[in-house]
């Protein structure tokens, strides 16, 4: 679920290019760790950093295409849902991410 | 149809085996209503695949892997089954038959397909326990119980069965001895030469031969303990299996007055000499034959069911020519026919001693009779069906040895083509030997039910799913009715991932052929069907590319998985643990100091000594991970690459320098190779370890390259492991100098690197490419391996740089490791 609409405000975390092509890194928010993904074509995604498996930190996986596969145990988390690919069952909180001259803005809740 | 009015006749069939219930196959497609069919198994099981029995023991398959019929084919097919209750006794004027347990089941039909029984050796101790034949679930059982707690195994008989069982054994980390009592192993299936090639690499594999041996006694108090030989050889050992022969099942039979003579004796129409009573498979003698294979019981299995589908049926059983394989895996050696041969024959021999193979055809009046093909089997299908059809070879005969792809291009087919072979098959020719499947029965399949994979043809048609011979042909005749539609892999080979069709090999050839130097080079030239991989393929990928482009590709950390991008091992909690390098396992008080510090410094809760011979820091945090680092480069520590890849660590004992067995300085050894291996990226974890004699304390044999020091210099092993499948290594050779040691370990490390798979460790890459051709390239080939060591050198020059001073706090390597930002 978004978080947008319920009291939430845009907070600037860094910029595109600190984040290295088919990675991630994570911004720390008083609900824990957050998972700031860049894929190949320069899409950024957000995502809590915590694997709805066992809790293994996304930002430390392999990230192909829209999707990140845990560290831990190779779940694969698609980026633009939070939701895990078939055959495993899960999802993880999706912050919304809004790019603005190539900075990076999350939605944080109030 | 003669069942229209009558009511059901009661068929009984005592032998829930492979041939019973084959036949009870077949009849149920002849006429699934004819009979009330009640099947009796000794055994307490479905009806499974009994050749299947050496791949469970080799830990190939799994007993669920093997069942041919499931419970539910028998509810399904309306079938009384009753297991673990053997027939005792058949009245014959009445028409009923007795079981164990007691019960009375009357019948109109019985079919008798008992079988037949391991036969025992005339000596003392075949009751002790320990001793077992290999036979049945319960025997595999038995060794398998016996592998896990005992050491030594002695396998009776070096046939077919006998190797297999030898083999399976062999797999499971025993030390397995074969007893047999020719001077040639498997004289009944092959010729000398080819027995005496198979004895040479099974040896090389670790088995020992005991030819020319008459056992005497089995010895042992409370439970075996070895064996003594005519010839006063005693061989010690805590399982003992009897493989030397088989023996038709036949006391029910005689007890019930049928004919018998060897076998249960049936006609042509497999009708014993009580014409209500039928017999197929082992338990039977036809013309004076006997039968051990499979091949002949479907024969019999289907004229057997056409007499009990009709009265009038009028086929005949014929019995035909058999070939055998020997299911090891990595060893193709076929045989089938008349492969000795007299004085009315003649022969057509071909060696290839540098690829290991041996091929022996035997010719009568301008037909094949016999071959015997050793190292390369390929062929065996397209030999056994021109030996079946029988037909002049006329032309043919220049280069039948040369092969079917050879025959086809020398008759003007397109070459590259490599179902053409199979192509130019007739529809009638038998592809798979085991369950009897021809080629146009396959090709139906395909049609009719759109079948795309393997598995789908095994399905629905059998074949390829018994020994697995035939899976190459299997899948020519997929790609010759499907095209690009079925994505060919060689020998049984996997796509890489989901990303693409290509296995690994293919790749690999791709990169260096194509000259694919980046990876959206590689990926756009083989159709990756995915923009930019995915966690499988992507490791792979930068692992072959840095291994064909040293120096030039540039490592994609990207496609690092987490512990070699972050060059530490991930723990359950997502910390992280930090394991610095110690030389050849040696420390100074400097070091020691340091590290306390270090632990002291970051609170890290766990230190622990490993296997390695290092120590561990457990529970370090991602944004610690460089500060540690930084402290431990310090005081003089690099990485030890305990997460990679990698050459992790070269094991020592204290060796010559302290020992009092000491034949060598086996620290220093162990150090100077450590310098030189350090970094180095491979297929998998790679681990070294030099011992000072052969006590072998540093546990050599069982590294991916193993040095034990001996008074004359050092042996070197190859291809050991720990882990699940523990594999000890196979000797390499003995050298003389440390350079040597080096220069050797150097090509085989590369050697490793240019051939394995990605995530295939020495141990299976050396069981799946051969001791021989590892042999052939390191120590026979002398400039090969100075080449293949300096490519090694050379490579090292690239990879020899410390991950961790490169990520020191401030560098901007180490900004991954720093959180992005902190919100309030
Ligand atoms: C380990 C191993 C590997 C083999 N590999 C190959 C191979 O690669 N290729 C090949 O062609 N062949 C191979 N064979 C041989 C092949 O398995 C046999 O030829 C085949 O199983 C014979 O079938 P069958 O039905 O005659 O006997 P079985 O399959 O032995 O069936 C007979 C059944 O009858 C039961 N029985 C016996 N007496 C009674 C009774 N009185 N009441 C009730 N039940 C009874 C037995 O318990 C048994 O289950 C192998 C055999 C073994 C053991
Ligand atoms: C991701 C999984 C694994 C991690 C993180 C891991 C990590 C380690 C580490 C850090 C060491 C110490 C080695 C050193 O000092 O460099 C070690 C040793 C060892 N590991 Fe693992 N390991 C893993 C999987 C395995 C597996 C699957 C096996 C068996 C196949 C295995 C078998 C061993 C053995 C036998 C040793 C002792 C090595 C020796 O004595 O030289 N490990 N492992
Ligand atoms: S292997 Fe030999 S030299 Fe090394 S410590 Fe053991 S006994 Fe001593
Ligand atoms: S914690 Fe992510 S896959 Fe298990």
């Amino acid at each position: 679920m978004d978080n947008v609409g319920i009291e939430s405000r845009w907070v600037e975390v860094g910029a595109v290019d600190d984040i290295p092509r088919q990675g991630a890194r994570v911004v720390a928010t008083p609900r824990g760790d957050v998972a700031v993904f860049r894929t190949l074509d320069d899409a950024v995604f957000a995502l809590d950093d915590r694997c709805p498996h066992k809790g293994g930190p996304l930002s430390q996986g392999t990230v192909h295409g829209h999707a990140v596969t845990c560290p831990l145990h190779n779940w694969v988390i698609e980026l633009d849902s939070g939701t895990a690919r078939d055959p495993d069952e899960g999802c993880v909180n999706r912050i919304p991410v809004r790019v603005q001259d190539g900075r990076i803005l999350l939605a944080m809740v109030a | 149809m003669d069942t229209h009015m009558s009511p059901r006749q009661k068929l009984v069939v005592v032998g829930n085996g492979m041939a019973g219930m084959r036949t009870v196959d077949e009849l149920l497609k002849r006429n699934p209503l004819k009979y009330d069919i009640t099947v009796f198994g000794a055994e307490p099981h479905v009806n499974y695949d009994r050749i299947m029995l050496s791949s469970v023991l080799a830990g190939e398959k799994d007993l669920e892997q093997i069942v041919i019929n499931p419970r539910s084919w028998y509810e399904e097919n309306g079938i009384e089954l009753i297991t673990g209750d053997a027939v005792v006794s058949i009245d014959t004027t009445q028409r009923t038959v007795t079981s164990a347990s007691g019960r009375v089941v009357a019948y109109d039909k019985l079919l008798l397909a008992t079988g037949s029984r391991p036969i025992a050796p005339p000596v003392p101790g075949l009751d002790l326990p320990g001793v077992c034949a290999f036979r049945d679930i319960a025997d595999v059982n038995t060794m398998i119980k016996a592998s896990q707690t005992h050491k030594r195994a002695i396998v009776i008989g070096g046939g077919l069965l006998g190797l297999e069982a030898a083999n399976g054994l062999l797999r499971r980390g025993m030390q397995v001895a074969v007893v047999h009592l020719m001077g040639t192993i498997m004289e009944r299936q092959l010729d000398k030469a080819a027995a005496e090639l198979l004895q040479r690499e099974l040896d090389e594999r670790g088995m020992n031969f005991f030819t020319n041996g008459q056992t005497e006694e089995i010895f042992g108090e409370g439970r075996v303990q070895g064996v003594r030989l005519a010839d006063g050889r005693e061989i010690p050992g805590d399982l003992v299996v009897l493989a030397i022969g088989i023996r038709p099942n036949i006391d029910l039979a005689k007890a019930a007055g049928l004919t018998i003579n060897r076998g249960v004796e049936v006609g042509d129409d497999m009708r014993t000499s009580d014409p209500a009573i039928f017999a197929v498979g082992e338990c039977v003698e036809h013309r004076g034959k006997t039968y051990g294979l499979v091949a002949p019981l479907w024969d019999m299995a289907k004229v057997c069911a056409d007499h009990l589908a009709r009265e009038d049926a009028v086929s005949d059983y014929v019995p035909a020519a058999m070939a055998t394989r020997l299911k090891v895996t990595g060893i193709d050696v076929f045989s089938a026919g008349d492969f000795i041969g007299d004085e009315t024959t003649e022969e057509v021999v071909f060696r290839d001693a540098a690829r290991n193979t041996y091929k022996r055809l035997v010719l009568r009046d301008d037909k094949l009779v016999g071959a015997v093909l050793y190292g390369d089997a390929q062929d065996g299908g397209w030999y056994f069906q021109l030996l079946r059809e029988g037909k002049p070879l006329g032309e043919l005969r220049d280069t039948l040895i040369f092969g079917q792809a050879f025959a086809t291009l020398a008759s003007g087919a397109p070459a590259a083509d490599p179902t053409a072979a199979v192509a130019a098959l007739p529809d009638t020719a038998e592809i798979c030997g085991c369950n009897g499947v021809c080629k146009g029965k396959i090709l139906g399949a395909i049609a009719e039910h759109g079948l795309t994979t393997l598995d789908g043809v095994r399905a629905r048609t059998k074949a390829s799913a018994s020994c697995g011979s035939c899976t190459p042909q299997v899948e020519q005749l997929l790609t010759l009715a499907l095209g690009d539609g079925y994505a060919a892999k060689p020998a049984g080979e996997k796509p890489l991932c989901k990303c693409t069709s290509h296995s690994h090999d293919q790749v690999r050839q791709a990169i260096v052929a194509q000259e694919l130097r980046t990876m959206p080079a590689v990926m756009g030239a083989l159709g990756w069907t995915t923009p930019d991989g995915c966690h499988v393929c992507r490791p792979a990928l930068n692992f072959y590319l840095l291994v064909a482009w040293p120096g030039e590709y540039v490592d994609d950390q990207q496609s690092r998985f987490v512990n070699e991008r972050n060059h530490a091992n991930i723990q359950k909690d997502g910390t992280y643990s930090v394991v610095p390098r110690m030389w050849g396992g040696l420390t100074t008080a400097d070091e020691l100091r340091a590290i306390a510090d270090v632990v002291d410094k970051y609170a890290i809760p766990t230190v622990k000594v490993t296997g390695g011979q290092r120590i561990d820091l457990l529970g370090v945090t991602r944004e610690q991970l460089p500060h540690v680092w930084k402290d431990l480069n310090d005081a003089g520590m690099v990485s030890g690459h305990a997460y990679g890849k990698a050459l992790r660590t070269v094991k020592t004992c204290v060796g010559s320098e302290w020992c009092r067995f000491g034949t060598q300085d086996s620290t220093g050894m162990g150090v100077k190779l450590e310098r030189m291996t350090w970094g180095s990226w491979h297929a998998h974890k790679v681990k070294l370890a030099v011992s000072g004699c052969p006590r072998n304390c540093a546990e050599a044999t069982i590294k991916d390259f193993g040095v034990v020091a001996v008074d004359s210099g050092w042996e070197l092993h190859v291809g050991g492991n720990g882990g699940i499948h523990v594999r000890a290594t196979d000797l390499l050779c003995k050298v003389t100098t440390e350079e040597e040691v080096l220069e050797y370990c150097g090509a085989y490390l590369q050697l490793y690197r240019e051939e394995a798979r990605y995530l295939e460790r020495t141990a299976p890459w050396l069981e799946r490419v051969g001791l021989a051709h590892v042999k052939a390239r390191i120590v026979d080939d002398e400039a090969g391996r100075k080449a293949l060591h300096a490519k090694f050198l050379y490579a090292q020059k690239f990879s020899q740089d410390d991950p961790w001073a490169e990520r020191a706090p401030g560098k901007a390597a180490a900004a991954p490791f720093r959180t992005l930002a902190t919100v309030e």
